[in-house]
């Protein structure tokens, strides 16, 4: 059996099952709309499994699942050297959001990460207390403001409602997923002019061929051809 | 392997204590405070951290220079000399090839008095424990640099810019470029800066950073606007120093030459020679160093005099055998109010067991 984990509920899962309904392969939640598990109608040896996005990608670096669509922000935050655990197989089209800094609109002298840089020296100097930038993708903010030459900043862990933290003065800056901008301006925040950290959308990926049977393999050439995906023949090993 | 490297691990101590260092030893677990206000939110990448309900987060010890240091700075001996050994914990997040868990033997020198002797001694106490291993040093010294930004004509703002990304070479360059006028100015700013009044946006003020600090900022900007750009012979100075590299004698004299154009790093070139005189008189063959201005600008944040690395001679990929350097200003930054000149290296046993059995 090749398992391929599809996110477990609202837009994601709907966009993703037409996803594969448009390439002839049926997705169905088997037994009533509870359970977690389900059938995979239009190919053999495919099964289904239902999880939340954000698992995904450690399952499929655990080889618990074969096959696996998620965000690829989440791969790229939850694991290290990702590339090397999972392959992108196809770019789904849909999901779409960026991965972006953002600061108060009122910080009318704050346009770049150069300014935020300037600003958190400032910050750490006039506070007592490095400027405080909430998040969930810890990972992937630490390496980009390394890069980008931003130090005297911290994280602090926000889970949700990220966009509130400045108003609520738990946090002076963020760096969340948005896929208008919409929720930002609305919490009176503005996105830095070269603050793109990450353009996400849902992705389909797959762990390493070199762990799976004679028989996953077979499977997944069939898949492959099914969804009209040949021709993008993946680096041995991987 | 173990015990060869616990008894490699031994013979580096005797070696440094027969150099008149005192044993020392030091907590694993740090916390956590200390070494993110010392390095910044980048150490969570390099280190481990743990946490428990009643201190809060606290870090495996990534080195022994945090605590070392706080140890020796609230006594008040000087001269003093430490030998410290033990393992080091590494988070590895982009390579699993590197090691999470190692040993290292160290030897730090607290002095005061006689800097180039003190980086002498530290030089030679290394490297004659590594004596009859195919192994050759690279030297630097980051007070040039250091110098060379002090000395700029500007403003201070501009030399506390560059000093505080003086260990970001990237970021660093790009300052230098927009202090240089090479960097062209965005219309949003151009618009901001020739605003009368403060531009007030629809959200109104939010945050903890106040408008004062805004306007503080702007009025700064603007002032910047208004500096004279650092000039482009004082900027090809900067990277003409950056740029000397080769055996250390020949770097020397191009320093020498360097700083008769170059007032401000004439006393950290005096610095250079001194401790060369005291490296030859203590034995170092000083023709077979190398020197590279840029060394130790990466991977050795707090250091901010000499560095210097030993590498094995004909193995590729072996992480330096030894690593050490100046750290004056952490002594100030950990020192609550006191400091004191420091010099200091570590050793790798268990490199050194894997070169001896490769020879």
């Amino acid at each position: 059996m090749l398992k391929l984990g599809v996110p477990s509920k609202g837009r994601l899962m709907d966009k993703t099952f037409a996803w594969f309904a448009e390439r002839g392969m049926t997705m169905r939640k088997s037994g009533s709309d509870r359970e977690y598990a389900g059938a995979v109608d239009g190919i053999d040896g495919v099964e289904l499994v239902l999880l939340s996005a954000s698992e995904i990608p450690r399952e499929l670096e655990a080889g618990r699942i074969q096959l696996g669509v998620t965000g690829s922000d989440l791969v790229r935050e939850k694991l290290a050297l990702w590339d090397t655990r999972v392959a992108e197989v196809a770019k789904l089209g849909f999901g779409g959001a960026d991965l972006i800094v953002a600061v108060p609109q009122s910080w009318v002298d704050v346009d770049t990460l150069d300014d935020l840089d300037a600003v958190a020296a400032a910050f750490r100097a006039d506070h007592g207390f490095r400027l405080r930038i909430a998040t969930k993708y810890h990972r992937l903010v630490r390496e980009f403001l390394r890069d980008n030459g931003v130090a005297d900043y911290q994280l602090v862990d926000s889970q949700g409602a990220t966009e509130g933290t400045v108003k609520n003065e738990t946090a002076e800056a963020i760096a969340d997923i948005t896929s208008t901008g919409e929720t930002i301006r609305a919490n009176g925040l503005k996105i830095l002019d070269d603050g793109l950290i990450h353009a996400s959308q849902a992705t389909l990926f797959r762990g390493q061929i070199s762990h799976w049977t004679e028989q996953q393999r077979k499977v997944y050439k069939q898949f492959e051809r099914q969804l009209g995906l040949t021709g993008s023949e993946p680096p041995a090993g991987v | 392997m173990p015990n060869a490297i616990a008894r490699e691990t031994q013979r580096l101590s005797d070696v440094f204590v027969a150099a008149g260092a005192v044993p020392l030893t030091a907590d694993i677990l740090l916390r956590a405070e200390t070494l993110l206000d010392l390095y910044g939110e980048d150490i969570r990448g390099r280190a481990y951290v743990t946490a428990d309900p009643l201190r809060g987060e606290m870090m495996l010890r990534p080195d022994f220079t945090v605590p070392v240091v706080q140890m020796h700075m609230k006594t008040q001996v000087d001269p003093a000399r430490y030998t410290y050994a033990g393992p080091v914990f590494r988070r590895q997040e982009n390579d699993d090839s590197r090691a999470i868990e190692f040993t290292q033997v160290g030897f730090e020198v607290f002095d005061g008095a006689n800097t180039a002797a003190s980086d002498a001694d530290v030089f030679v106490a290394i490297s004659h424990a590594l004596d009859g291993l195919p192994a050759r040093a690279s030297v630097g010294d980051l007070g040039l640099l250091l110098a060379a930004v002090s000395g700029l004509q500007t403003t201070d703002v501009r030399k506390a810019a560059l000093l505080r990304h003086i260990w970001r070479p990237h970021k660093f360059l790009a300052l230098l470029k927009r202090f240089g006028g090479g960097t062209p100015v965005s219309e949003k700013r151009k618009r901001l800066l020739s605003a009368k009044e403060p531009l007030l946006t629809a959200s109104g003020d939010m945050g903890l950073r106040s408008q004062q600090e805004i306007e503080k900022r702007i009025a700064a900007l603007k002032k910047d606007a208004q500096t004279p750009p650092i000039s482009t012979k004082e900027v090809g100075q900067i990277e003409e120093l950056l740029a000397i590299g080769g055996p250390l004698i020949e770097a020397t004299d191009e320093l020498v030459s360097l700083a008769t154009t170059m007032p401000a790093i004439a006393k950290a070139v005096d610095q250079l020679k001194a401790r060369n005189q005291a490296l030859s008189a203590r034995g170092v063959d000083i023709e077979s160093l190398y020197f590279e201005a840029s060394y130790g600008r990466t991977t050795m944040e707090y250091y901010d005099g000499f560095v210097f690395g030993f590498y094995a001679t004909g193995t590729n990929g072996l992480p330096p055998l030894a690593t050490g350097g100046r750290y004056d200003a952490l002594t100030a930054q950990l020192g609550q109010g006191r400091e004191q000149p420091a010099v200091g290296a570590v050793i790798r046993p268990d490199l050194v067991c894997q070169l001896r059995e490769e020879q």
